[in-house]
């Protein structure tokens, strides 16, 4: 069949809502695309799992500990669930570690940012997670199957994620002074860069028009933005918490809340690598994977022995 | 000694065992050799952290002087944690994460599983969802020491080192002090010297499965069942406490 | 770094419930099939999901390919005979 012939029938059958599967005729810069987002979409969950751990050897108690445990656990979960799907595209997950390890991968800038406080956690929860989720639940009706199915596992699973993070911020602000500062300072701390998570302006976002098109994405950037801006401004103000942006004003006409402008500056230095931690996120992974380099070997080599043994 | 206050220990020590072993497993969360292993490590910390809850909740009761878990768990120092030295150790390579895991499982099973039959009601309870857990650990490092004893020359070395090192923690798990004799006479916990076999022959086992040699006996070292430890424990507990220990009486 | 082989990769299917289907959830990878029943346990059963576990290691599960979706499953379509509301029954016959 002609090239364009199949690329008619298949924008019909995503125009038709109906999946695209691994062994499906698909354009090839459709697949380097999913495998490029969904790859990013993996390694973010894997990097995101360094700065939450950070505090697991600290949770000031032991339920704190328990599920920060679970919850970082999960990550590491989501981050298998999508690499499986990349997978089922035809890249390997020795090909995916190797694109993490050498810088050559773009993940969530988000996790360059340090957790300096055990209010990070609290406001990691509840921000970042939760910023997240409503990328997460758009995916859920991503065109490609592998893609979606992973992201309704994912979702169904972080469902606590973001309510474990805003009990903790709950729990800080009605707590002493102090405690309330420190919630205070991590929300001051982490606004911005989870508004940033949402991607470039819509104006500037080089993928979006595109992956659109192809149902990959299914809502745009700047209005995820909003829909998040929208519902976490109540949720602070249940806190008792002050968004640090003075131009945040409800809108009658529009029904949204007006915000004030992201530092893009910032944001496009963080992804060229210029965040605070950004050398410390890939150290770690790039030690973690040299470490292990024995383990794996050893357990490939008994594996082999076994069953040349059984095969004589 | 009275059996209150037996019971109390007793229950401290199964708390602390748990704990402190999970916490150091927890540190590998994010820093695993493979994906895959790093998930089924931390699984098996959230069971431990979840038994070292149960122990200590329980502890606070036998006691009855209002000790909630956190406050046994995050406002004790070094001299009052019960644990093996064994579990307190530092992580090491994953040889040493598992060898110790090994050693620690090994003993750990047979106990819960006689604790099944405890004439208290309350342990009886906890070893029974215990078990099941401590069963898959038992077979997870077991499987993964058997894989570096016969998997490469470097994984073999790895083991075989890791296991030598920390065989000297071994003899602690088996020596029963005032606590344990007391409540073994009430049927409330068994004698060691049944774990023990129990445990040998799982060694046994295992190392011969592995192409690993069992180390000599030889001197062993001992005091955390009576909070005297290794010099590794105070920084760990430093860095689990900071929070409880910089805002007294703060809620989390 | 790279010249290092990566563990198989073995498709995973889990069975939620005694009675019900083993379906398709994922992979995993692992060195052998153990190791690979092992992992779909701690990574596709931490919520209580699951009742068994399947593992096919990845290079040997087989599939129809998409080229022959015509061919193989359209046929299907007009053979209505096959369902049971094909069949005109009389109002008065019960428990048919």
């Amino acid at each position: 069949m002609m090239e364009s012939n199949q690329e008619t029938l298949f924008q019909q059958k995503v125009d038709a809502e109906q999946k695209i599967e691994p062994k499906d005729w698909m354009p090839a810069e459709y697949r380097k695309n999913l495998i490029r987002q969904i790859s990013q979409h993996g390694h973010s969950e894997i990097v995101g799992m360094l700065p939450e751990g950070n505090w697991i050897t600290r949770a000031p108690s032991l339920r704190r500990k328990t599920v920060l445990l679970a919850k970082v656990q999960d990550e590491a979960g989501h981050g298998l669930y999508l690499y499986s799907a990349a997978e089922t595209l035809g890249i390997g997950r020795d090909e995916l570690v190797d694109q993490l390890l050498s810088g050559k991968a773009k993940y969530s800038s988000i996790f360059n940012y340090p957790t300096i406080t055990w209010a990070d956690m609290g406001a990691v929860g509840w921000l970042v997670d939760g910023a997240a989720i409503m990328n997460q639940v758009m995916l859920c009706r991503t065109s490609y199957g592998p893609y979606a199915r992973a992201m309704v596992r994912i979702c169904k699973e972080e469902s606590f994620h973001q309510r474990q993070g805003y009990e903790i911020m709950n729990v800080l602000s009605h707590g002493s002074p102090e405690q309330k500062a420190m919630a205070q300072d991590a929300l001051d701390r982490w606004w911005w860069p989870s508004l940033m998570m949402f991607g470039p302006s819509d104006k500037d976002s080089p993928h979006s028009v595109q992956s659109m098109k192809w149902k990959i994405k299914r809502q745009s950037n700047d209005e995820l933005r909003q829909i998040f801006i929208d519902r976490t401004v109540q949720q602070a103000e249940v806190l008792g918490l002050k968004i640090p942006d003075p131009k945040l004003k409800w809108n009658e006409g529009t029904q949204h809340y007006d915000w004030g402008e992201i530092d893009w500056a910032e944001f496009f230095d963080v992804i060229k690598g210029n965040g605070p931690c950004n050398k410390e996120r890939l150290t770690a992974r790039q030690k973690a994977h040299a470490d292990g380099a024995w383990v794996r070997e050893a357990a490939l080599a008994y594996a082999e022995k076994k069953a040349k043994k059984k095969a004589a | 000694m009275t059996q209150q206050e037996a019971l109390f220990r007793y229950a401290v020590r199964m708390g602390d065992n748990s704990l402190v072993l999970g916490h150091r497993l927890s540190e590998w969360c994010g820093h695993g050799p493979q994906l895959e292993e790093d998930i089924a490590q931390a699984n098996i910390a959230l069971d431990l952290i979840g038994q070292a809850r149960n122990y200590l909740t329980y502890a606070g009761e036998v006691e009855a002087k209002g000790r909630s878990e956190d406050d046994l768990a995050y406002l004790r120092t070094d001299r009052d944690y019960l644990n093996v030295l064994l579990t307190e150790l530092p992580k090491g390579d994953y040889a040493q994460t598992i060898a110790r895991s090994f050693l620690f499982d090994a003993f750990h099973l047979p106990l819960q599983q006689a604790l099944t039959t405890s004439n208290d009601e309350r342990l009886k309870g906890i070893a029974e969802k215990a078990v099941k857990e401590v069963t898959y650990h038992l077979r997870h490092s077991s499987e993964w020491l058997i894989r570096f004893g016969d998997g490469t020359e470097e994984s073999h070395n790895r083991a075989q080192a890791a296991l030598d090192d920390l065989w000297r923690y071994t003899g602690e798990l088996f020596i029963s002090d005032e606590a344990e004799e007391l409540l073994a006479k009430a049927g409330i916990a068994p004698q060691l010297d049944g774990i023990k076999k129990e445990w040998s022959a799982t060694v046994d086992r295992v190392l011969n499965e592995a192409t690993l040699k069992r180390p000599a006996d030889g001197w062993m070292a001992s005091g955390g069942k009576k909070g005297v430890h290794t010099e590794h424990i105070g920084p760990m507990l430093a860095e689990m406490q900071t929070l409880q220990r910089t805002y007294p009486g703060a809620e989390w | 770094m790279s010249n290092e082989k990566d563990w198989p990769l073995w498709e995973i299917f889990i069975q939620s419930k005694r009675g019900l289907d083993h379906k398709h959830v994922g992979s995993v990878h692992a060195a052998d099939a153990q190791m690979a029943i092992e992992n779909a346990r701690d990574v596709y059963t931490r919520r209580n999901e699951g009742n068994s576990i399947w593992a096919v290691l990845a290079e040997n599960l087989h599939a129809s390919k998409p080229e022959d979706q015509g061919a193989f499953f359209d046929p299907a379509d007009d053979k209505v005979y096959r369902h049971p509301t094909f069949y005109v029954m009389p109002k008065e016959a019960k428990y048919i």
